[in-house]
């Protein structure tokens, strides 16, 4: 308990709030960081994954990048990457690896949002008349969203925390506060940097959950689903047609 | 009878029972020594070193220095940063181990009081712990500095650390992290000599930084092997703002009248020029530290 109150010490101290390496000024770097590789990976990721669901053609390399690729050692990554590009491409070679770090998650994301959908409601939106384009962007995206708003919840949390060793290689962020704890013995300081970065990933996280929630389309909620997993709807029966049998039956047993 | 189910149970089991066999046969604990006192069973010493390849060199120079006075040496080199081995030391399942005056004192302490070589040195011995001792100090040192290009130094005269206030523009100089909250750190500058300095972090980047030209000045060690190629400049510190950081090998109380001897002969001929000149012969020529030793002991006549 003394280190926790030793580290909202450190916290509250005006010194951390001043300076090139005020607070304000880490928070800001770490979302630039975080903010441009999620959307540079969400850029090559995201279209992919739909033309793999879309498709369902190379879903199995799909699935193994996505799994392989999570398991980067970042940090080795990102010091590998830093002395091939040179001391003065640091930001680049920071980059590439975040990025490579969230495409599995928007991948995935990306072609199981499509994959879960019936292949009936997509069937019925062609015999209704609608383009491929139209069919979609109305039926596959908009039903495929939550999913995918899953997978660039996963990938923005994963760049989050690991945005963190950016200040080993001097590009700020809130791992500053660690990076220098740590040689300095400073153990509050350590503390501090550690629970914001896990404070901003909860709140990122309750963001993305909200999101994730409006994200269904009213009419799926109404239907009962709105459910997460990638179970196909159509074996099941629509509410309306059990209530019009309940009457047949029970006239046929009052007679 | 025999269901895949239950096959499978048996490979499972006959998997974990395997591995927990192997586990068994293993080493255990890389440092644990057959008897608990002295560093070593009987009169075998045992030589740690940091996981720093210039740590290593000087250690492999003290074990070898031990052998040919007819010791038994035992080495457990590369175990990691002070937080790892610290604790063997004072304990003294390490024997001997070579360290630096002042950022052993640091470690110990938090900050120092004093910054020259002797006064470090004595204060350093007043802060060991029950049963370590330090024994005397090499002249080589591997402690900050502040260094500039020759091609700065010599466009603007740069001699000593005030000099730099007559580069113009903004001057910033890189270092380690930790360097920024340093008691000799940039802020430090601005008070003895002022200087105006502005820090970046850059960590392992700080010599290529300085080199390219993004930083002014850099926190570069004073055994760095970069020393050699003769395109850096240290600026000179006549306030002793930097904190020194001799080579000293810190021993157990117990193996402590064993090694001098031989310790303190290897400590009266180590300069920071041989230290340089070392650390080349590991980092360029990578050598291997066994040979640089042999080689540097029959150099210097003490095999």
């Amino acid at each position: 308990m003394n280190l926790f109150s030793d580290a909202v010490r450190w916290l509250t101290d005006p010194e951390q709030w001043t300076g090139s390496y005020a607070l304000p000024t880490l928070l800001g770097q770490h979302l630039l960081y975080t903010v441009l590789s999620v959307l540079i990976a969400a850029v090559i990721a995201v279209p992919a994954g739909w033309l793999i669901g879309h498709t369902g053609r190379g879903r199995e390399v799909a699935v193994a990048i996505s799994g392989a690729a999570r398991a980067i050692p970042s940090f080795g990554l990102l010091i590998l990457l830093v002395l091939l590009f040179g001391v003065l491409q640091v930001p680049a070679a920071a980059l590439v690896t975040f990025v490579l770090l969230g495409i599995p998650s928007l991948l995935a994301g990306a072609y199981t949002g499509i994959e879960a959908i019936d292949r009936r409601v997509v069937d019925a939106a062609r015999a209704m008349g609608m383009t491929p384009w139209q069919v979609f962007w109305k039926v596959e995206f908009r039903l495929g969203l939550p999913l995918l708003i899953g997978g660039l919840r996963a990938a923005t949390l994963q760049v989050i925390a690991t945005v963190t060793i950016a200040a080993y290689v001097n590009l700020g962020g809130l791992g500053w506060p660690i990076i220098q704890g740590i040689p300095l013995r400073r153990f509050d300081q350590v503390l501090a940097g550690a629970v914001l970065v896990a404070g901003l990933a909860l709140i990122v996280d309750l963001l993305f959950a909200l999101a994730q929630r409006a994200a269904v389309p009213a009419g799926v909620r109404a239907a009962g689903g709105g459910r997460q997993d990638a179970e196909p709807r159509g074996r099941r029966r629509p509410a309306s047609r059990a209530r019009l049998n309940t009457p047949v039956v029970s006239r046929q047993h009052s007679e | 009878m025999f269901t895949a189910r239950i096959a499978r149970i048996a490979a499972a089991g006959a998997a974990l029972a395997v591995t927990l066999a192997l586990s068994a046969c293993g080493s255990g604990n890389p440092l644990d020594q057959p008897s608990a006192s002295g560093g070593g069973s009987g009169d075998t010493i045992v030589v740690g070193s940091q996981a720093y390849y210039s740590n290593e060199i000087i250690a492999e120079i003290y074990a070898q220095g031990l052998e040919k006075d007819g010791l038994k040496v035992e080495r457990r080199f590369n175990i990691g940063q002070r937080d790892a081995y610290m604790g063997d030391v004072k304990s003294g399942k390490i024997g001997l181990f070579p360290e630096y005056t002042g950022n052993l004192l640091e470690f110990l302490q938090g900050k120092a009081a004093s910054t020259s070589p002797a006064d470090v040195y004595a204060e350093l011995k007043k802060a060991l712990p029950q049963g370590l001792v330090a024994l005397d100090y090499a002249q080589a040192a591997d402690q900050d500095t502040y260094t500039v290009t020759k091609a700065l130094a010599d466009k603007y005269g740069l001699e000593t650390i005030a000099d730099l206030s007559k580069v113009p523009g903004k001057v910033t100089i890189g270092g380690a992290p930790e360097f920024e909250k340093r008691p000799y750190g940039p802020a430090a500058a601005k008070t003895e000599y002022g200087v105006d300095l502005a820090f970046s972090a850059t960590g392992p980047t700080t010599l290529d930084a300085l080199r390219a030209g993004t930083v002014q000045v850099a926190d570069i060690y004073s055994a760095d092997p970069a020393f050699e190629k003769g395109d850096l400049v240290t600026l000179k510190d006549p306030k002793n703002m930097i904190l020194s950081s001799n080579v000293v090998p810190i021993a157990s109380q117990s193996v402590s009248g064993k090694v001098s001897k031989a310790v303190n002969a290897i400590s009266a001929k180590l300069t920071t020029e041989e230290l340089v000149k070392l650390n080349v012969e590991s980092t360029v020529d990578k050598r291997q530290p066994a040979d640089i030793a042999t080689a540097w002991l029959k150099d210097k006549g003490l095999s």
